[in-house]
């Protein structure tokens, strides 16, 4: 398990602040968030590259604040990736096992079985310069695995790579982590590999862990409208709570009323989030389960491949399949209905 | 490299590979309208070429014309060749810019690591210092080193106890040559140390190896080529010192000095020979460790 206590580093004109956070042994958590957010730097102060101003790191019960990296048994992959450029592949992946002078035939044997595994046998006479950005990625992750270290930090590792690359790497990490206890913090500012990834997901923004929590709770319960905005909830109404019927409250955003669950009292101000695809869109008000029901407009329709953005005039924005849309025949400035249910209506205090 | 291949092919009018704007692409100046064309395109680089060329032809003019001369002259520069006293001055700038270029590398790579890798208060003061060789004149830098140097000096008295002398000796030649020639090693180093990542230093702490293990498997052979151009730029500044050597040491007389008394004392055709082998041997070396530093390329 990994425990950072009240961690603060200043970095030139950067503050990373007051960080707190426990991440379970063999979990593979993901820090989400923003360009210079301070997530490269966390990760660094968890390998030990730098020293803490206050607080503590502790892994697996021992306080390794002021530990060395070479000490701390952790593996890091940095962006793009940091091979040693006057090294060849296999020299790139025996490295660890040189350091501490194994065997050459032993560090031969492992460093093949290794390359391997990943598939890249056929690079190992090859320098980084020659190398491919996957063929990189994968060289970097073998050299970090050889020493078998209990944690894998992972630094933007996919952003670099093209979409096939990216989902066959995605799921050769998922494979390694799947078969070991190993425990991997991979930091990303993209949401949705972050989603695929991550077991938890903890958001980071201007030096600050703003919220943990599973995939569902991030993005369907973001803490504040910071949150929102970044992992994609594009509907963010302001009001306040005017009333309470039948244990829905009742949140009066100035041109209507919507449903939703809410603990906070009446008079509250509040943000109301709705993720784009919890909305419905009917060119007829429908008889369903859902709460809430707006009369509106179609402002633009903006085809993005297999879904289809539709923005309202009532500064809505839903998602629907290629299919739906067409099925719907929706077309720009006709009158519509968008219906979404209480619980899809997440609402915080402003 | 580049103009020069090109320029190799115009001349010679044969055929083979030119790099040029990064690209290979294969030349058959077959016929005279066939260069002019490419010449036509490549007017920019051209252009360049010859603006450079003005630096080059200065320094080859110059030292060519001393050759051409003493060509009407072969055996004076035999003579020079055997003569010890010549061959004993050279000797002495060569081994003394030797051991010279070692001390700035003992002490140059540090401090180049330092400045390369930390911010610190007074970073640039200390940068500025290292530069003030560079700046001042040689004979002003003479007088400096004279001052401490010397038998009474605040480095010359200690060394004076155990032996060590500098006034009229080799060290103080080792001196002199160091003082004139740090600078070179310092910055090109420096230099060279940013180009490594820190991030594959902070890689390679993570795979168990310690600071000092780092340096020695990673940044050190990175910045190699840089260094080694750094100890060159040193050892040849060495060899060239004059000035501040003439002050304070001008015994043993290493080549400069005697190429100026053989210069006052007797003109031109006495100096001419010496200073011919003393260019001709440290080209030679130059151009050795040249080709062993490109040899080292990967």
């Amino acid at each position: 398990m990994i425990t950072i206590k009240n961690l603060q580093r200043k970095w030139k004109e950067f503050n990373l602040k007051d960080i707190n956070l426990t991440i379970e042994k063999g979990e593979y958590f993901v820090i989400l968030g923003p360009t210079a957010a301070g997530k490269t730097l966390l990760l660094e102060l968890i390998a030990g590259f730098y020293v803490p101003d206050a607080g503590e790191i502790w892994i697996h019960g021992d306080n390794v604040t002021t530990v060395t990296p070479e000490d701390r048994e952790v593996g890091f992959v940095y962006q793009d990736y940091a091979l040693f450029p006057h090294f060849t592949v296999e020299e790139n992946i025996g490295y660890g096992l040189k350091i501490k002078k194994i065997p050459k035939d032993k560090i031969n044997k492992e460093s093949q079985a290794m390359m391997d595994l990943l598939g890249i046998t056929y690079l190992k006479n090859r320098y980084p310069a020659t190398l491919s950005g996957g063929e990189k990625q994968k060289t970097a992750i073998g050299r970090a695995l050889m020493l078998n270290p209990q944690i894998l930090l992972l630094d933007e590792p996919l952003s670099a790579l093209d979409a096939r690359t990216k989902a066959g790497l995605q799921d050769e990490l998922k494979k390694i982590h799947n078969e070991s206890d190993i425990t991997i913090i991979h930091v990303t500012h993209d949401q949705t590999e972050a989603m695929i990834m991550a077991d938890r997901i903890g958001i980071m923004m201007k030096g600050e862990i703003v919220q943990t929590g599973t995939t569902l709770e991030i993005f369907n319960t973001p803490k504040n409208r910071m949150v929102a905005d970044f992992v994609g909830t594009e509907n963010v109404l302001e009001g306040h709570i005017s009333k309470k019927i039948d244990g829905l409250a009742i949140v009066d955003i100035g041109s209507s009323e919507i449903f939703a669950i809410s603990d906070l009292e009446i008079g509250s101000k509040v943000h109301a989030f709705i993720r784009p695809e919890d909305i419905i869109i009917s060119k007829e008000l429908q008889e369903t389960s859902a709460r809430n029901n707006l009369e509106t407009k179609i402002k633009k329709i903006i085809h993005l491949g297999a879904v289809v953005r539709i923005e309202l005039d009532n500064e809505l924005v839903a998602f629907t399949t290629k299919q739906s849309a067409e099925e719907l025949e929706l077309n720009i400035d006709e009158h519509t209905y968008v219906s979404f249910k209480t619980t899809a209506v997440h609402i915080v205090r402003r | 490299m580049i103009l020069h291949r090109y320029l190799e092919t115009v001349l010679s009018g044969k055929s083979l590979y030119c790099i040029a704007h990064n690209e290979r692409f294969r030349m058959y100046p077959k016929t005279i309208k066939n260069v002019m064309k490419k010449l036509k395109k490549d007017r920019f680089l051209l252009l360049f070429f010859f603006l450079g060329f003005f630096l080059v032809a200065f320094v080859f003019v110059t030292l060519g014309d001393m050759f051409y001369r003493q060509i009407g002259d072969m055996q004076a520069l035999i003579n020079a060749a055997k003569d010890s006293t010549i061959l004993t001055a050279i000797w002495i700038s060569i081994s003394a810019a030797s051991v010279s270029a070692l001390i700035a590398f003992i002490f140059g790579v540090p401090l180049a690591y330092i400045l390369s890798r930390k911010d610190f208060a007074f970073k640039s003061v200390i940068e500025g210092i290292i530069d003030i060789p560079i700046m001042i004149p040689h004979v002003v830098a003479g007088i400096a080193l004279y001052g401490i140097f010397m038998r009474s000096g605040i480095i010359g008295a200690p060394f004076g106890k155990i032996g060590i002398v500098f006034v009229d000796a080799f060290p103080g030649i080792v001196a002199a040559m160091l003082f004139m020639s740090l600078p070179y090693l310092v910055d090109t180093a420096r230099e060279g140390f940013k180009t490594v990542d820190p991030r594959l230093e902070n890689v390679s702490r993570s795979l168990g190896a310690s600071q000092w293990t780092t340096f020695r498997r990673i940044t050190f052979p990175l910045a190699l080529p840089s260094i080694f151009n750094g100890c060159i730029l040193c050892w040849a500044r060495g060899v060239s010192e004059f000035s501040a050597v003439l002050i304070i040491a001008y015994f043993p007389k290493s080549a400069p000095v005697l190429i100026y008394d053989l210069f006052t004392m007797y003109g031109l055709t006495s100096s001419r020979p010496a200073s011919i082998l003393l260019v001709s041997i440290c080209l030679v070396i130059f151009i050795i460790l040249r080709a062993s530093k490109h040899g080292e390329k990967r």
